[in-house]
């Protein structure tokens, strides 16, 4: 489930004058769950209040509910405050409040994964490491920039790129919030000792903030993964299609995807650039009407302030396709990939209980003249239990993988339909907004 | 003559602008030999008829003509017209990019000096015309790619050219003008427009010693008129640059915005091929036909930002400097006369001395070198007033027509942008229900 932010209150947190130099930064959240809020933009002017108050819901019974309540950028991390309220038996209290950084969600990813008997299901995919770079560097080069500018033109380049960092970092904490929402939603992981660890122990967890020998461990890692995947890929004969061409299917899918949202990201923010390349325009014409005289400098005036308002309406066109779009093929290219990781997981059992067969035929061979021998019924154990542990992961996986279907399928639906109608409002005030300056102007001239 | 060249201070830039001496002497002619009477009868016939004469002239199905270096693009020059000083109303010619620029020397030859503002032509581009020689397939064939964006940015160049050339009242009537249009034939190949050619050459050395004169000769400026509307112009220009460059970088922008949104609706079809679920396959499929449509948009919308607003200010920049080039055209005439009543005080000068000398044989000889230079003083004084008067009129037209031409561009645009908005809501209208439908 992808999700959008409802905005409220953050602006006033950040700090606008030491902004370039210290990124510290607050933001409260307060996310809509089931999708997105009706308004779509990250557009800072939008007003929208709050629909609710999560802590003053009263909580049923069996009831996890997880939410980023806070969170600040310091540096190069980002540290979450995690707020549950709970009423399961095995939490001390009903309500938590915990710092986390990235690195203890990447742990808490970790022990899902590894964890044998979640082996059959989707584990929500690990939210991506908070990225504020590009941002950091737009902002160093705009500094260098500023010879060349205006006053005026330097403050809204500004603006705009304050604007651009706290849309990253709002994505980034929304992408923490919906993996600890989704584990907490989920009928097996939520009774998870490991998350209940990450939920209420308020010191440090052992993540440590990665090294770059970790980076090389984790390196090495998932290439022995993927070895493993094309090991098992070309010898294991799957006996079952629809697995078959599940994992056929999912590989595709994925490198797709992941195609599609690099492509989708670099059009919108080619597009915003587009849109941040009026601030000039606006501001030279400003500038030019300022020498002119008569009707032309009113007129010029007004055209200026004609290409800041487009300005602002393509910029709005540009977040919103990155929101509706590019999240959705983002969000969906990495649970695509988690979903895979249950087929992988899948052969893996398929190949151990191969060779438990083979075992079994192998201990049968070896002791066929032994009447009732204990290690053809070890063997038969094994054997008996790599079936059943495979057949059980085959049925939960498929489950899975309806599941993951009618949410992709249920969530692209949403995003499409919503990325149309934005477009189609935003192009109607575009359009009735440049029909009204037409007419204004027109008067001028 | 003799003893004007020996006794005038050397000329300041005689190294470079070898030119100099026998230009004074042009001019002196110039003034002698054409009648004004000609000319302003001319110019009032022209403004009295111009309201109720129409021109119009496109220039299109531009073809490459020959093979490899020799080759060059011909343009079809349509003209449509009431003015009777043209044979037919409706007529044709082939023409060739170096008549256009050889027509604009032309002009500026006979109207510079006049104080005229002759519009610029457009710039050579080397780079482009080379590739196009060198390129195998004519420019109309598609598949030329960047090579025939170039043609139509230059086509439309020369269109603009014309047309501006053609409102002006004198310019329009001018023979060579009307010849260019209407002549079946051949034009005499304008040999100095090529940029490599010796008289190229020629012309940079001309120029380079111009640019020196401006930059070191300081005229005192009576004419507080003038004195506004050269810092006024300066400024002008300037910020219309700045305002160009903003708007080419939108262009750039918006020209590869047009490219990546076709990548994403690439994307989106491939998706949709691998998608297994139907519903939402179908509406990726449309999805991807409705990026190729915005794909198609942004190009447009990059064409109009580039040909409604960037060419009409590069235009702008260009008449400034045609500007420039006539107010200085003013200072030399101004450096003219100066010089001119220099020689008459030296004759004065001269002819008291052989008084005081009694040198009676001598004094007659000098009474006429004074008249002579009287005579010169006057012609060069009349001369600065003219072409002072003629600038006055000529920018006033200008800036009536710039004021015009500015306030029509940008209304012109955001039109375009309309039409443009209008486009993406029809787009993402019709996408809506298929997203709707999956199920």
């Amino acid at each position: 489930m992808l999700m959008v932010i409802k905005n409220n209150c953050f602006a006033s947190r950040i700090d606008q004058n030491s902004f370039p130099n210290v990124d510290t930064m607050k933001w409260f959240s307060n996310i809509d769950l089931d999708g997105f809020d009706d308004s779509g933009s990250t557009q800072k002017d939008q007003d929208t209040t709050p629909t609710q108050e999560t802590s003053s819901i009263p909580l049923g019974d069996n009831c996890l509910a997880v939410d980023i309540s806070d969170a600040l950028s310091e540096k190069d991390k980002v540290k979450f405050t995690v707020h549950t309220r709970t009423s399961l038996p095995g939490y001390a209290k009903p309500d938590f409040l915990v710092v986390r950084q990235h690195e203890e969600f990447v742990w808490l990813h970790d022990r899902f994964e590894e964890n044998e008997e979640y082996g059959g299901y989707i584990i929500p995919p690990c939210p991506p490491r908070p990225d504020f770079d590009a941002s950091r560097e737009k902002l160093q080069r705009l500094g260098e920039g500023e010879g060349n500018m205006t006053k005026e033109e330097f403050k809204k380049m500004k603006q705009e790129l304050e604007a651009e960092y706290l849309a990253t970092f709002k994505k980034t904490v929304a992408m923490h919030e919906v993996f600890l929402s989704r584990l907490a939603s989920h009928p097996v992981f939520r009774n998870d000792h490991h998350l209940k660890v990450f939920l209420e122990y308020d010191q440090d967890l052992c993540a440590r903030p990665r090294k770059k020998l970790d980076l090389f461990g984790g390196l090495v890692r998932s290439f022995g993964k993927t070895t493993d995947e094309i090991y098992l890929g070309a010898t294991i004969r799957d006996v079952n299609d629809f697995f078959e061409n599940e994992l056929q299917f999912l590989t595709e899918y994925n490198s797709h995807l992941k195609e599609a949202a690099g492509r989708t990201e670099r059009m919108t923010k080619k597009h915003k650039e587009v849109a941040d390349s009026h601030i000039k325009i606006s501001s030279s014409l400003m500038q030019l009407s300022t020498i002119e005289h008569g009707s032309m400098e009113k007129f010029l005036a007004k055209t200026a302030e004609v290409f800041e308002k487009i300005r602002n309406l393509e910029g709005r066109v540009s977040s919103d396709q990155d929101l509706k779009l590019g999240d959705t093929l983002r969000y969906y290219q990495r649970d695509s990939h988690a979903a895979k990781a249950l087929l992988v997981r899948r052969l893996r059992c398929l190949s151990a209980y191969e060779t438990a067969n083979r075992n079994l035929e192998k201990a049968r061979v070896k002791n066929k003249d032994v009447h009732g021998p204990l290690e053809v019924q070890e063997a038969e154990k094994a054997q008996y239990d790599a079936c059943e542990k495979f057949e059980a992961m085959s049925a939960r996986g498929k489950q899975e993988l309806v599941g993951f279907r009618q949410r992709r399928v249920a969530a692209f639906k949403k995003s499409l339909v919503e990325l149309a109608e934005l477009e189609v409002k935003h192009a109607k005030s575009q359009y009735e907004f440049l029909r009204q300056s037409l007419l204004s102007l027109q008067e001028i001239a | 003559m003799e003893e004007i060249q020996s006794s005038e201070p050397p000329p300041l830039f005689d190294n470079i602008d070898f030119n100099t001496n026998d230009q004074d002497y042009e001019i002196f002619e110039s003034a002698v030999q054409q009648p004004d009477s000609k000319s302003t009868t001319m110019e009032d016939v022209a403004t009295e008829e111009s309201n109720d004469q129409f021109i119009e002239i496109s220039v299109s199905e531009p073809h490459k003509i020959g093979e490899g270096i020799g080759s060059y693009i011909a343009y079809k020059v349509s003209t449509n017209t009431t003015i009777p000083a043209f044979k037919k109303k409706q007529f044709s010619a082939l023409r060739r990019f170096s008549d256009f620029l050889g027509l604009h020397d032309l002009l500026v030859e006979k109207y510079l000096r006049r104080g005229r503002i002759i519009p610029p032509a457009p710039e050579k581009n080397l780079i482009g015309s080379t590739k196009v020689k060198m390129s195998s397939q004519t420019p109309n064939e598609p598949g030329s790619g960047t090579g025939l964006d170039w043609l139509e940015n230059r086509r439309a160049a020369l269109e603009r050219f014309l047309c501006r050339t053609a409102k002006h009242p004198v310019l329009c009537l001018d023979p060579d003008f009307i010849n260019f249009l209407q002549s079946d034939e051949e034009l005499p190949k304008a040999v100095n427009t090529a940029a490599l050619s010796g008289a190229g050459v020629m012309r940079l050395f001309n120029k380079v010693g111009e640019t020196v004169n401006k930059i070191t000769y300081k005229m005192d400026e009576n004419d507080s008129w003038f004195e506004d509307k050269i810092i006024e112009i300066e400024n002008l220009d300037t910020h219309m640059q700045k305002l160009h460059s903003a708007i080419k970088a939108l262009v750039i922008h918006r020209k590869e915005l047009s490219t990546l949104t076709g990548s994403v609706a690439k994307s989106a079809a491939v998706l949709s091929t691998c998608e297994e679920h139907t519903g939402l396959s179908r509406a990726l499929s449309q999805l991807a036909d409705v990026e190729e449509k915005i794909e198609l948009l942004r190009s447009e919308q990059a064409n109009s930002d580039l040909y409604i607003l960037s060419e009409t200010l590069k235009d702008y920049i260009g008449l400034f400097g045609a500007i420039k080039d006539v107010f200085h055209e003013r200072v030399k005439v101004f450096q003219n006369w100066e010089h001119a009543q220099l020689q008459l005080t030296k004759r004065r000068e001269n002819k008291t001395r052989m008084e005081l000398a009694g040198r009676n044989d001598k004094v007659d000889q000098c009474e006429k070198e004074v008249e002579e230079w009287e005579a010169k003083v006057q012609r060069c004084q009349k001369e600065f007033d003219e072409i002072s008067a003629e600038i006055k009129k000529e920018t006033e037209r200008f800036e009536i027509d710039r004021v015009r031409d500015f306030k029509a561009t940008i209304i012109k645009y955001l039109e375009d942008q309309m039409a443009h908005q209008q486009q993406v809501i029809k787009y993402w209208d019709a996408f809506v229900p298929s997203a709707k439908e999956i199920n």
